[in-house]
């Protein structure tokens, strides 16, 4: 199979890897470890730097994520108005680990450092969506209206 | 017809704006009341989201936090006429929170649709680019330099010698570079003008665009901030379309092309040079310095790197001269910062205010003191790579050389505040920790001192040999300070210092053993 029909308009813009990468897993979820080559091909560099820069960002995955993604902001701000518990609950009551998808796929859960909603910590994005104070009981509502309570 | 506004920032969003509009339309409907909903930006007062708006003849009248169903009580009160409700503020202008405020790089945020054109103009918009195309160059850079502005993401470095530069760099192209890659903890001023008030950073960049000879203008945006992605894509098309970018901007025979290009969620990619490389479609590893990216940046080429509000910065001081900035803040920090009041006040949210206010009028006046309604212990001034500031120093003025002098650091003004159920150990440790994640690894001080730090803390913590791994951490955090090649290793032993001098019974020790 190949990736290419996926990104070839952007081959040509100069420093084109970030925003193929980009396309790739807004398409799939992922890049695939198969796209790499043929990247590397079309922008002229070798596999290691494909897979060098594929690798050293963090929003970048090399596998299919859950159904829903769901991430905590884990910084400062959010520390201060009790993310880390929040991060326990979600834990416990998505059945898996920063990092990590559940065991059905229904949810992927990840880090991060700071989504901007700093006065309304803490923060959260599901899917996409940002959520301001973020309170166990208010973070469990979410993931059912998402999941459709399956969660 | 009344004007009804619900923010579209994504803080309100997060909080439910955007159901809280609808519920407004449906419930006019049911009515047959003729409204207009106007989705407006973020007044800043956060804590007040959904802060819903009604114009009346004497001025917008606000009501929050409103939530869907506080709306047909609204309706009930005939809040269309502003009358009375419990969630009334009165006239916006007149909060407290706003009134004392000095908002001329927000001037606008809050009050226009951020997507509105004809708003921005019809609020002072593109005055500054206006000028600028009737004035040499020389002339537009030498204003910049004049107002004193310095870069606002945190180095303070003068704005206008920068330009400088670049306008005297010989080169077939030149490029300026928005560094929107706002990842310090405790900040979203860079947010807020992209979501509301675009168009301001998109004037800005041509202005430094026209000023110096580049056409092309890259914003390096966090992927972190989709919504500020939809929202500076829209506009570039809108200022596109009515000629403010391009070709032939105005009429003006001058060029400049404005791209939006998304990160990947890597924090050392703030640090410009680092951004750069970025840019070019490569891992985020810094680069030595020199050559200065003002002379070899962007694909080798000269290039301005200026923070989201360095540049949104610069349309009021094109249109009311340098002299007008120059005017408002302390020392050698002129003009105002946006601070970004965070983490656990009751009143989080942005004040923009000249140079010189302490943080205790930041904490206590507009924060209202902590969320939790315990006391305040730590505040952390400037992001992750900060010093954490004792209330014995709350008093000390916000302005760069000043922070200095308590080993503290303005920053990009984000101000994020514990109160006394904080673990300051805790908070060190963390500090290490983020920097062992984000760091780049070219350069060992950072990347090794890093890890080794989070494991001197946790024997520190644990009491391991605590009086020599106190000694080791400190030698530690000396050698990262020296001998990083950049701000990240440079500077996260602030916050661990700043914990570990501050808040020592945090680490097992008391201040006499300290002073030992």
């Amino acid at each position: 199979m190949s990736y290419t029909e996926l990104y070839s308009d952007l081959v040509n813009q100069p420093g084109a890897l970030l925003p193929i990468f980009h396309r790739i897993q807004e398409r799939l979820g992922y890049v695939p470890e198969a796209a790499l080559p043929e990247i590397a091909r079309h922008l002229n560099l070798s596999r290691a730097e494909v897979h060098g820069v594929m690798t050293f960002y963090h929003d970048f995955r090399s596998a299919p994520p859950g159904k829903t993604i769901v991430k905590i902001c884990r910084a400062e701000a959010c520390q201060a108005m009790g993310s880390e518990a929040l991060v326990e609950h979600a834990e416990k009551c998505l059945g898996t680990h920063m990092h990590s998808t559940s065991e059905d796929g229904s949810v992927t859960l990840e880090p991060t450092y700071c989504l901007g909603n700093c006065a309304l910590s803490p923060a959260v994005m599901i899917n996409g969506d940002l959520k301001g104070r973020v309170t166990p009981a208010r973070f469990d509502a979410m993931i059912a209206e998402v999941t459709g309570g399956a969660k | 017809m009344t004007r009804i506004f619900v923010p579209r920032d994504s803080a309100a969003l997060s909080v439910g704006a955007d159901h809280v509009a609808a519920a407004i339309t449906r419930e006019a409907a049911q009515r047959g009341a003729t409204i207009e909903l106007v989705r407006n930006g973020s007044r800043g007062m956060l804590w007040l989201e959904t802060l819903v708006e009604v114009e009346t003849p004497s001025g917008r009248v606000a009501y929050g936090p409103v939530n869907p169903e506080d709306v047909p009580g609204l309706f009930e009160a005939n809040f269309l006429n502003g009358a009375h409700h419990a969630l009334s503020h009165g006239l916006t202008e007149h909060i407290p929170y706003l009134a004392k405020q000095e908002r001329l790089t927000f001037a606008r945020v809050g009050i226009t649709d951020p997507l509105s054109l004809s708003d921005y103009l019809a609020h002072d918009g593109y005055k500054g680019l206006s000028n600028t195309l009737t004035m040499a160059p020389a002339d537009v850079v030498q204003q910049v330099t004049d107002s004193g502005l310095r870069g606002r993401g945190g180095a303070a470095f003068p704005t206008g010698i920068k330009w400088k530069t670049v306008l005297g760099a010989q080169a077939a192209q030149k490029y300026i570079v928005c560094n929107a890659d706002e990842g310090d903890s405790g900040t979203f001023a860079d947010r807020m003008i992209m979501e509301d008030d675009p168009f301001v950073l998109i004037e800005g960049m041509t202005i430094a665009g026209v000023a110096v000879g580049a056409t092309q203008g890259y914003i390096y945006l966090r992927s972190e901030y989709p919504y500020a992605f939809d929202i500076l894509n829209q506009a570039i098309a809108i200022a596109e379309k009515a000629h403010y970018l391009g070709e032939n901007i105005q009429g003006s025979g001058k060029t400049f092309h404005l791209e939006v290009r998304l990160g990947a969620g890597a924090y050392i990619c703030g640090e410009e040079t680092a951004l750069l490389e970025s840019l070019e479609g490569k891992r985020g590893i810094v680069r030595f310095k020199p050559p200065i990216p003002a002379l070899k940046g962007l694909f080798g080429l000269p290039t301005i790197v200026n923070n989201t509000i360095s540049f949104a910065s610069v349309p009021i001081i094109m249109d009311k001269g340098g002299e007008f900035y120059k005017n408002y803040g302390m020392g050698r920090s002129r003009g105002t910062l946006p601070f970004q009041l965070a983490g656990n006040l009751k009143q989080g949210g942005l004040v923009e205010k000249a140079f010189g206010l302490t943080l205790r009028e930041l904490v206590e006046d507009f924060g209202g003191g902590s969320a939790s309604g315990r006391p305040i212990r730590a505040v952390q001034v400037g992001g992750p790579l900060g010093a954490y500031v004792p209330p014995e120093q709350f008093d000390t003025p916000l302005d760069y050389e000043s922070y200095v002098g308590i080993s503290a650091m303005v920053g990009h003004g984000g101000i994020v505040a514990f109160d006394d159920t904080v673990d300051m150990a805790k908070m060190a440790r963390y500090a290490m920790e983020f920097c062992a994640i984000e760091s780049c690894g070219k350069c060992t001080p950072c990347r090794v001192g890093s890890t080794r730090g989070v494991e001197v803390v946790d024997k520190i913590i644990a009491n391991d040999n605590r009086a020599a791994n106190i000694e080791l951490l400190r030698s530690l955090c000396d050698t990262m300070l020296n001998g990083s090649l950049c701000a990240m290793g440079g500077m996260a032993p602030f916050p661990v210092l700043s914990a570990l001098n501050h808040f020592p019974e945090d680490f097992g020790i008391n201040k006499k053993e300290l002073a030992a």
